[in-house]
């Protein structure tokens, strides 16, 4: 274990995440990891994260050591694409009884790797580490070194055992493991000077091929893409591209750095989800592969084909203006991260509801995306009846969120479209933006909606439970406004810091009494903004919209009258 | 007779079998009001999560305790009261259902303990119904944790004794196995009623994840049996238990309040039901409705009309052991042959199995016998929609987890109709399977008869099949 903590300490020391520069060295000991809440936590463990990051290598069988639930109750639960091998979806799983857990489970996993060799002989075994062995001691990376040299095949051990932390960490510890055991171990048939991979793209639904196509014709060769419609043998020989593009954000920000430190292959952040940012990412593929020697002449081939789908694309949605005139979108996500989508719905003549942001500054990009990353966050518990009255405030025609809202969503009778990463559509590159036009189109014009908004029989007129909720409201608000203590108090109880649970009423508070300048400042007296932190851009609103420090708050002032 | 044997290898693969913690929190989900609660770390949850989200396309209530390796270290005695109490005040449950996992039970947590320990140090809980179930996923299966989670919602919340005099002959209670979904659960519901019965289910999926649009909203269950009605089962004449994996829950019941019980192993298929419908006209001291006479006569109808394409029919299915006993007795008595059965944990029941061999074993080995046996029909779980590609031969989706077709919850079995679906939808299957596979050509019978003149009679089978 000690090895492991090694490296969980090394993954969160990670130099090119601009968050983690910021830090104190104190805060950077204690890692990027959110303290879980117990009975209010959400979200996958770092084992989830790991195999979610490595399972899209589709030849390789990926063997997870643990009882029966780590992967019996979610195996073959992931939406990737292969274009070869359909190993990937096969699930082995050790299955320990109580007396593996007793007397240790090496022997089975070392029996394990035999039978899966001799009945599918793949390329290469990934072995997960779970929890139960972790805790009694199985040592899973000796166990893989001595499969390896018995069978004489790479058994890789992937140390990330589920309570060791969240899914973004299993990500990076999944990264550790190609980087550790994988990575630079096979040498290219061949390489060319258009060499490039792909870090954290997982091809779910196939959507890596909304953009290959466009690679293809330039002849820029994915050499490895780490890892969706991935390969054992491509992953293992990816030390000799001369590029690399990260995707999905920071998932695996370690592997793109230490792979231009080993191998001085540049890399940059980028994506395809969008018309601009697919374009910027095309660029910077050609700058970065022109940089390391490749002719110059393929920046031009870059432009013209970017100036041919641009307008392809555009020309595409902007058929669809006349269909969303007037039509508003409430667009909340943390999920696909990119400004780019804001902007094709907006070509498309969509209104944002919610936001009043217009597409400006890089600063203001970010303000835009973590806006929608909180109210993310707090749809999750919403009531249909406050999602119903948010919808009517925002006067949204339709909602675009995670899969996490889903149900509430369709509960209120909203149409909705999942845009984050467990949807079934392809929205990657220029024919991505086009195809979600579609599906908000085929959304928003579906009859569905008139049919089972239809009041019941039994129902009177404006008794409806929609009818008895705006009532309701209403009438709260109404109450409310003709009480300015309580106007005040309703006021003061937002929610600002969700994570935390910091309402704006103690921040106000806090800032008058300690005199309070900075979000530092009121992260330390209130504890706002120690979580995700995506609430800080919410603290300098509170800075910005008066200035408030010293002033009376409004409750004190109509109690003195 | 079937012997039970049980797959001796290293690695499963392609598990049929889901971990027990998680057949508990199913059951905790028929309570109204409840937070189910796993303690383990928040993957245990939240693969359960995406599971069920999957399989009902419902919201999903489920908690975690979020252990961490140093909680899970030293003990979770603290994860599970800040768990508990942050459900409390953000969600206020009516009642708390908590499992254990694989990780707090190799520790060793005593999760009893830490209940009786939060009583004490939060008075305002000492009654706030929580009920603990021991679930370790390196044990049993699904069915097994449902059983035990139900088994301990009688023992914990049940009042008893009851005095026999008081003790009403309307009210029923029904333990219905993990295998009935809230479909099923509706149907018994509506028949019970129909002999002017009152049923109280334990646990009642049919009352929480039926899909309904609830006019308020709770991160809680949304309907299902509150806790207080589950006090007052011991006051029912009768409590019907559902497969053998009820057996337990229906004895804690009898033992805590005197209630009698009957079990029914089966509630799929011609004889069970009418044993069924007998049973509940001596109870109510009614006759059968004319309804169900109808219902009766059309299943008949059914099953001969069935008959000529469940025949002869070599079946291949994985299920766990109720589920398996039930459709798999009915389909047999429909004429089908079972090639092939593996299941997930043992039960009395397996033995009955009209079959030679049952094996506990995973998906890999039912794909395996199914290719070597020549079965031509495959019935289990989603997770064999890729065995059956590899196979080409029908599959019919039968129990948790059915994630790549809607409507899993309404699958109806129980009942006369449940009997009628269930062969359209098999024959259905197999005729357009043949439909798209094996149309007849003008070499069809040649090829077959040279086989036939060379070989054994083997061939006849393949041209009866077709």
């Amino acid at each position: 274990m000690t090895s492991l903590s090694a490296t969980i300490k090394d993954v969160f020391n990670e130099p090119s995440c601009a968050k983690n520069a910021t830090k104190s060295e104190a805060e950077k000991k204690k890692g990027c990891t959110k303290q879980l809440q117990p009975g209010g936590a959400a979200g996958g463990c770092a084992f989830d994260g790991a195999k979610i990051a490595l399972q899209p290598f589709t030849d390789v069988a990926h063997l997870v050591h643990g009882p029966i639930a780590c992967e019996g109750n979610s195996w073959d639960n992931r939406g990737a694409a292969s274009s070869g091998s359909s190993l990937w979806r096969t699930s082995f799983t050790t299955d320990i009884n109580e007396t593996d857990v007793i007397f240790g489970g090496e022997k089975r996993l070392f029996k394990a790797c035999k039978e899966i060799i001799e009945k599918y002989d793949p390329p290469a075994i990934f072995v997960y580490q779970t929890c139960v062995p972790a805790m009694i001691g199985d040592d899973i990376v000796a166990v893989c070194k001595a499969a390896s040299a018995k069978f004489n095949k790479p058994v890789i051990p992937v140390n990330a055992p589920g309570f060791v932390g969240p899914k973004n960490l299993g990500n990076k510890l999944a990264g550790e493991a190609l980087l550790d055991h994988v990575i630079g171990t096979v040498e290219p048939e061949y390489t060319t000077p258009y060499d490039i991979n792909i870090i954290g793209e997982f091809n779910l639904s196939g959507e890596l091929w909304q953009v290959k196509p466009l690679l293809d014709e330039l002849g820029i060769r994915i050499l490895s893409c780490i890892s969706g419609d991935g390969r054992y043998n491509e992953v293992a020989s990816a030390h000799r591209a001369r590029a690399s593009m990260m995707v999905c954000s920071k998932a695996m920000i370690n592997v793109a750095r230490k792979m231009e430190e080993r191998y001085g292959i540049p890399f940059f952040e980028g994506s395809f989800y969008g018309i601009e940012d697919s374009s910027d990412s095309l660029r910077e593929i050609a700058r970065l592969l022109i940089l390391r020697g490749a002719p110059e002449e393929l920046m031009e081939r870059v432009e013209n084909v970017i100036a041919r789908e641009e307008a392809r694309a555009w020309a595409a949605i902007a058929a669809y203006k006349p269909r969303f005139k007037g039509k508003k979108v409430l667009l909340i996500t943390g999920g696909v991260k990119s400004w780019s989508v804001v902007a094709a719905l907006q070509e498309a003549g969509l209104e944002l509801a919610g936001t009043s942001v217009k597409k400006s500054t890089r600063e203001d990009k970010e303000r835009i995306k973590e806006l929608m990353g909180q109210d993310a966050h707090m749809i999750e518990d919403m009531t249909p009846r406050e999602m119903y009255k948010m919808l009517k405030d925002a006067r949204a025609d339709i909602m675009l969120s995670g899969g996490r809202s889903q149900f509430v969503a369709l509960k209120a009778t909203m149409p909705w479209l999942d845009i984050n990463q467990e949807r079934h559509h392809a929205y990657m590159g220029y024919v991505g933006m086009v195809k979600l036009m579609a599906e908000i189109d085929r959304t928003l014009y579906n009859p569905v909606w008139e049919q089972v908004r239809q009041p019941a029989p039994w129902d009177r007129p404006g008794d409806s439970w929609q009818d008895r909720a705006l009532a309701e409201i209403a009438e709260e608000e109404a109450e409310i406004a003709a009480d300015p203590v309580r106007a005040e108090a309703a006021r003061r109880a937002e929610k600002i810091c969700l994570c935390k649970n910091v309402d704006l009423g103690a921040i106000e508070d806090a800032i008058r009494e300690f005199g309070l300048t900075t979000v530092e400042g009121v992260k330390e007296k209130t504890n706002a903004a120690a979580g995700c932190g995506a609430c800080a851009i919410k603290i300098e609103e509170i800075f910005e919209a008066s200035d408030i420090v010293g002033l009376p708050t409004d409750a004190q002032t109509i109690a003195a009258e | 007779m079937a012997k039970v044997v049980t797959a001796k290898k290293a690695c499963v693969v392609n598990p049929l079998k889901m971990s027990q913690p998680i057949g508990g929190a199913l059951a905790f989900m028929g309570l109204r009001g409840c937070m189910p609660l796993l303690h383990g770390s928040q993957g245990c949850t939240s693969f359960a999560l995406v599971l069920f989200v999957r399989h009902f396309k419902e919201a999903i209530p489920l908690q975690t305790t979020a252990m961490s390796e140093v909680a899970t270290v030293l003990g979770g005695y603290e994860n599970v009261e800040q768990a508990v109490l942050n459900i409390i005040k953000r969600t206020k449950p009516e009642i708390i259902g908590i499992c254990s996992t694989g990780v707090t039970e190799t520790k060793g947590d005593d999760v009893d303990g830490y209940i009786r320990l939060i009583r004490q140090n939060h008075p305002e809980l000492a009654d706030f119904p929580m009920v603990y179930v021991s679930t370790p996923d390196f044990k049993d299966a699904f069915q097994d944790g449902w059983e035990k989670a139900v088994t301990r919602m009688v023992e914990e919340l049940v009042k008893g004794p009851v005095n026999p005099a008081r003790r009403d002959p309307t009210l029923v209670n029904v333990l219905p196995g993990s295998h009935l979904t809230p479909g099923d659960i509706e149907e018994l519901r509506t028949i019970i009623e129909d002999f002017g019965l009152e049923p109280t289910f334990l646990p009642d999926l049919g009352g929480s994840l039926d899909g309904h649009i609830p006019v308020d909203f709770t991160p809680t269950t949304i309907g299902g049996v509150g806790v207080n009605e589950v006090a007052a089962m011991g006051h029912a004449g009768w409590t019907i238990a559902i497969g053998e994996q009820m057996r337990a829950a229906a004895v804690a019941l009898e033992n805590k309040a005197g209630v009698p019980f009957r079990l029914f192993e089966r509630l799929c298929g011609l004889g069970p039901n009418d044993a069924f419908i007998a049973f509940l006209s001596e109870i109510s001291g009614r006759p059968a409705p004319l309804k169900y006479r109808r219902q009766r006569g059309q299943l008949i109808d059914a099953m001969l009309d069935g008959h000529f394409h469940l025949g002869g029919r070599k079946l291949a299915i994985g299920a766990e052991p109720d589920l398996l006993y039930d459709v798999g007795s009915f389909l047999h008595e429909m004429g089908a042959h079972i090639e092939a059965a593996v299941t997930t944990t043992h039960s009395p029941v397996l033995e009955n199995l009209a079959t030679e061999e049952v094996l506990i074993g995973d998906l890999e080995d039912l794909e395996t016998q199914a290719r070597g046996k020549g079965c031509d029909l495959l019935v289990t779980h989603s997770h064999g929609r890729q065995a059956a590609e590899r196979l080409k031969i029908p599959f019919h989706r039968l129990g948790i987890p059915m994630f790549d077709r809607l409507g899993a919850g309404h699958k109806l079995s129980v009942g006369y109709r449940g009997g009628r679906e269930l062969i359209f939808a098999v024959a259905n299957l197999l005729i357009a399977h043949r439909e798209d596979n094996h149309q007849v050509a003008p070499d069809s019978f040649y090829d077959s008869r040279r086989e036939w003149a060379n070989d054994s009679g083997a061939a006849i089978a393949t041209v009866q099949r077709h």
